[in-house]
């Protein structure tokens, strides 16, 4: 019975798709459509082949870890590509010429630009975030997941909704809002596939055997809630056709403006930031072996958190066409949240009292570390940039880059790759990663790759605006626009050799990951062992 | 060791433990929430201070009636107040004038270039080095004229645009396209008009070539080819090119001809501005 009614709605569903192919007002749609038909043509058959099969049964006692062991690998996965992209483009502002003639309206900066930031923040990001809070949920539960196979659904849906996205922006379906480019059809895929991962979420957390919800699902829970109302409310578009991409938001103007960044400056509040606190608030106090520092602490700067960023997205629009009064409270409410950003990082920073000597022994403990010095650094630089004095000079420059890169590479990719280095043995069931003098290249690879990358842009930023507002003796501007970008070209390599660095780093991470799990020995003694000084 | 032991096994956990992780039940960072506090008090503040409140109507618009409207507005004003004798003077100036005057010509050159970086580098460069189809201005070679006033004449009108009656206004013939002449006529006089300033790519119809120019050419471009700044014919004499000096972009400029714009600026930018800026260009090298 249940087979029919899937088969029923698969086949309608490739049946639409194929219709939709045909009748494409536009290369993405098309693309996207022969996308679907393919992906629920073959659920069709793969469905039809196991009708009437018996399924094995599932012992509900256990934890449901298939689904996070793919999600490591998809966060891996997709980690890379996403840097690899970052680092083509960085190279491609330094170098125009690597915007080729034969690939222009599919690789050129502009396309590739939203491939990358999408590709790291809500490919690799997502999929960190929807694997560690499956672990997680169920660990600090002592529970299931809920829903049977609908935590599958959720990681193959979202993996479709990375693809139907990346498509778009190749063949150029969007809707030029920043982080949320993917059109109107791509966007109600993503809404239903994330209304299942609220609902696995926390059926879970209510079907939990632990008497109080452990304050990593606090933030974990935050996250999908609040991601899914900035998602609702931030797409409200009317589509021209059934048929096409194109859509038409329903806001004009500062309004849209005004949307947009309130979506936008939130994906970074409750994606990257409570998504990953929550990340945080597992993995560090498990691979630590200590208690976290302070309970009253999560929950203040829990709440403040919750409550104060949702204020602060006006400061992206200082000195616009949006009213000095919004713009205030956009720059109050961030400098209020700076201590509340804060106590994420003392709570995990002091979970390691009496742990220092670990930093020495294990460096993924060191890569934790250096991802909450990294959080401290850019939730301070966030409330003093959105300070207008300070935005006026660095809005539109580099420095937003640099503050940008200095919270996604060094906060979430070093938190995610630390997880990633605890979840592996766990899940595939080996006594230890394969080689920890690999994690300890990989952290010095990314940390200076980090340092790089922030560091030259920086530099370029703060060169840039103080270029733009150079006068001379009479009062006259002194640079020329093209006259700034020519002055940026040498730090424009040193941030791309940044990010040469930081991929390398990564794809050790891989290597080191994937030999873990095939279960291979170093052969290397065992760090474990005392070792003389050298 | 430091004098105070890190290890605090006199601090409870909160009891709970899930999956092994417990909670310490310490108290939260005096320093942490005393500066949340004060964060919190400034902004109260701030918030009375500066335009923050809004309410059904408008928003309230705080103690120091300060407004980013008003600021840009008011430095404005400064700056034009401050140049406004100046600019006043610039504007009545004799053009050819202006130079003697060593106060107004520095005036004039930097405030030139700062119109300049701002609406003529887009197309001209940054540098005034031009690029193909937007001439360089750092050269003697004039299509308009390079005294003082035919630069700021070529200013105020533009060139072949519809947006001014007095523009400055010529059109070669798409010698090709509209059929005057054959291909193989096109060809010789490409190759006499690669020859007066370098080397032909085919000499044998460089004579053949020279005919055609006399017959169709000649009229705009002179009969020595010298070129005609009444009507903004190039001298085809020297080897700086527009459009290039290649045998297949002289030929594309033969067979199709070509149409260059630059916009009036009269109307953009006031009079004073356009004496600067022509003050500007006339110094970068070129100047006659």
């Amino acid at each position: 019975m249940k087979d029919t009614v899937k088969l029923i709605a698969l086949g309608l569903i490739t049946l639409f798709a194929m219709i939709a192919a045909n009748y494409a007002r536009d290369l993405a749609y098309m693309v996207q459509a022969l996308i679907i038909t393919l992906v629920s043509g073959g659920l069709f058959i793969w469905v039809l082949r196991g009708v009437g099969e018996e399924k094995p049964a599932i012992s509900q006692t256990e934890y449901m870890d298939d689904v996070i062991r793919a999600g490591v690998i998809a966060t891996a996965f997709w980690g890379v590509v996403g840097f690899l992209v970052g680092v083509f483009i960085a190279f491609q502002l330094a170098f125009p010429v690597l915007n080729f003639e034969w690939a222009q309206g599919l690789a050129n900066f502009g396309r590739l630009r939203p491939l990358h930031t999408s590709a790291v923040i809500f490919a690799f990001g997502g999929n960190a975030l929807i694997a560690t809070s499956f672990y997680v949920v169920q660990r600090t539960s002592a529970a299931r997941l809920w829903g049977g196979n609908l935590a599958w659904f959720v990681f193959w849906g979202y993996q479709l909704f990375i693809i139907l996205a990346a498509t778009g922006y190749l063949f150029g379906g969007t809707q030029s809002k920043e982080y949320a480019e993917p059109e109107w059809h791509v966007d109600i895929w993503l809404t239903i596939v994330w209304v299942a991962y609220l609902a696995v979420f926390l059926g879970t957390i209510i079907k939990r055997r632990e008497k109080h919800i452990y304050v990593a699902n606090w933030f974990y829970l935050g996250f999908i809630v609040t991601v899914a109302m900035l998602h609702l409310v931030n797409n409200l578009t009317i589509p021209v056709s059934i048929f096409g991409s194109k859509s038409v938001i329903i806001y004009s103007g500062v309004q849209d403006a005004m949307v947009q960044w309130w979506y936008g400056h939130n994906a970074v509040g409750f994606f990257l930031t409570a998504g990953f606190l929550g990340m945080m608030y597992y993995f560090v106090p498990k691979q630590a072996q200590k208690p976290v520092f302070s309970y009253k602490l999560s929950i203040i700067h829990f709440w403040a958190l919750i409550f104060l960023y949702i204020w602060a997205g006006p400061h992206h629009l200082h000195y616009t066409a949006l009213p000095d009064w919004a713009s205030t409270l956009g720059m109050v409410f961030s400098i209020i949240l700076w201590m509340p950003s804060w106590g994420g990082m003392i709570n995990g920073l002091m979970t390691l009292q009496g742990a220092w000597d670990k930093l020495r022994t294990d460096p993924v403990i060191r890569m934790m570390v250096a991802s909450l010095a990294f959080y401290g650094m850019s939730t301070f630089e966030g409330p003093m940039m959105s300070i207008r004095a300070v935005n006026s000079l660095s809005h539109y420059t580099d420095w937003t880059i640099g503050h940008v890169h200095s919270g996604a590479l060094g906060w979430n990719g070093l938190i995610t790759f630390g997880a990633l280095y605890y979840l592996v043995p766990v899940l595939w069931k080996r006594e230890r990663l394969y080689s920890l003098s690999m994690v300890s290249w990989h952290f010095w690879l990314a940390t200076i790759g980090i340092v790089l990358y922030a560091a030259s842009m920086w530099v370029t930023g703060i060169m840039e605006g103080l270029m733009w507002r150079e006068v001379d003796a009479n009062g006259f501007l002194v640079n020329s626009f093209a006259d700034t970008v020519a002055a940026k070209f040498p730090m424009y390599v040193v941030r791309g050799l940044g990010g040469v660095l930081y991929l390398s780093g990564a794809i050790l991470m891989c290597v080191n990951l994937w030999l873990t799990a095939r279960g291979a020995q170093d052969r290397k003694v065992s760090l474990t062992t005392a070792v003389p000084a050298e | 060791m430091s004098k105070k032991s890190h290890e605090k096994p006199d601090v409870p956990t909160t009891g709970h433990s899930w999956d092994g992780i417990e909670e310490y039940d310490n108290p939260m960072p005096r320093w942490w929430l005393w500066t949340f506090y004060i964060t919190i008090i400034w902004g109260i503040g701030y918030t009375i201070a500066y335009p923050a409140w809004p309410g059904i109507q408008s928003a309230t618009s705080g103690l120091l009636g300060y407004s980013t409207r008003a600021e840009v507005t008011a430095e404005i004003a400064a700056v034009d107040a401050r140049n406004a004798e100046i600019n006043a003077q610039l504007a009545s100036t004799d053009l050819t004038a202006i130079k003697a005057d060593p106060n107004l010509n520095s005036f004039a050159t930097s405030s030139g270039a700062a119109v300049f970086k701002t609406w003529c580098a887009q197309c001209h460069g940054s540098g005034a080095a031009g690029a193909k189809g937007y001439p360089n201005l750092l050269d003697n070679d004039w299509l308009w004229g390079g005294d003082i006033e035919a630069i700021h004449e070529t200013i105020r009108v533009g060139i072949r645009t519809d947006e001014h009656f007095d523009t400055r206004y010529s059109e070669m013939p798409a010698f090709g396209r509209d059929q005057f002449l054959e291909k193989p006529q096109i060809e010789a006089v490409v190759n006499f008009v690669m020859s007066l300033s370098g080397d032909p790519l085919d000499a044998s119809t460089v004579a053949e070539g020279a005919e055609v120019f006399a017959g169709n050419c000649a009229s705009c471009h002179g009969e020595q080819a010298e070129g005609d700044r009444s009507q903004g014919a190039p001298n085809l004499r020297d080897a700086i090119w527009l459009y290039g000096g290649s045998y297949d972009d002289i030929y594309e400029t033969v067979f199709n001809s070509r149409y260059g714009v630059m916009p009036n600026w009269d109307t953009r930018l006031t009079e004073a501005q356009i004496r600067a800026v022509a003050t500007y260009v006339h110094q970068l090298g070129g100047g006659e």
